[in-house]
């Protein structure tokens, strides 16, 4: 199973320390993060909520595993760990990977840039607004080789 | 993410067929929408309808789109489906385009064009 191979390569035991309701391995590339997040939002407990959380849900993971195949992962793609629990009225999301940490060990503060009418209208820049704006008690931690995003939504 | 384009009235429309705007498939999307929009109609209108998800790099490949049409043309969005509509609200780029809840009538020029 490429999901085990996965696991059990860099990223070790992280996020394996508890039981969780949903954990997959996703290999760090465009492809498969859309394969895979397809994947979670048909599995328990994300296929059961409703559809207004389960679109939250579903923005803030594209954000997040985005943002790791294009930024940790920039020089090569590695495994993806998603770990998550629905404990109302919050579901609890973990992104761990074997990237490169976040400049200065910090967050981006997801500021958008004013919408400006015409050619200076921003093309990028929205990922980290959507994450902030969705999310509550977002947290980044880096240990050892491993990079660690949680967070958590209303539901 | 394919695109379909015909001529509708007095505006073209450009059919998403796919049902994901992504970072996967971003580049493809600019890429055919840059070849649609050469028919140099001043209106466009391009059909979400289909959509169910659009993440920040399809965001940005339709607000690249719009800028890409040129100035004196218009790149206006039908069909938003409900989490794609949630993208477009959060940022508010909601306020930036038009937006119809379905495709827009035949104008009465288009319909004498197309007589």
């Amino acid at each position: 199973m490429q999901d085990e191979s996965l696991a059990s390569g860099a990223l070790g035991a992280a996020g394996m320390d508890q039981p969780h309701q949903a954990c997959m391995t996703i290999q760090g590339d465009n492809l498969a993060v859309r394969d895979g997040l397809c994947q979670l939002m048909a599995m328990d407990p994300l296929c059961g909520l409703s559809q207004d959380v389960r679109g939250n849900v579903e923005i803030v993971l594209a954000e997040a595993l985005n943002n790791v195949v294009e930024h940790a992962y920039r020089d090569g793609p590695g495994p993806i760990r998603v770990c998550i629990d629905h404990l109302a009225p919050v579901l609890k999301v973990s992104v761990y990977d074997q990237g490169l940490p976040m400049p200065d060990g910090q967050l981006p503060r997801g500021e958008m840039a004013p919408l400006v009418p015409g050619d200076d209208l921003a093309e990028g820049g929205f990922g980290w607004f959507l994450i902030r704006t969705l999310t509550l008690d977002l947290a980044y931690e880096r240990s050892g080789a491993t990079n660690h995003l949680r967070f958590a939504l209303p539901a | 993410m394919h695109l379909f384009s015909e001529k509708r009235g007095d505006y073209l429309v450009i059919r998403a067929a796919g049902d994901r705007i992504d970072a996967a498939g971003a580049i493809q999307f600019k890429d055919n929408m840059r070849e649609l929009t050469q028919t140099g109609d001043a209106r466009v209108v391009l059909d979400l309808s289909r959509v169910a998800f659009l993440d920040s790099s399809g965001l940005g490949a339709v607000v690249a789109a719009m800028k890409a049409i040129g100035p004196g043309r218009k790149l206006e969005l039908s069909g938003l489906t409900p989490t794609v509509e949630k993208v477009f609200r959060l940022t508010r780029m909601d306020t930036v385009f038009t937006i119809h809840r379905e495709l827009p009538p035949d104008g009465a020029e288009g319909l004498r064009n197309a007589g």
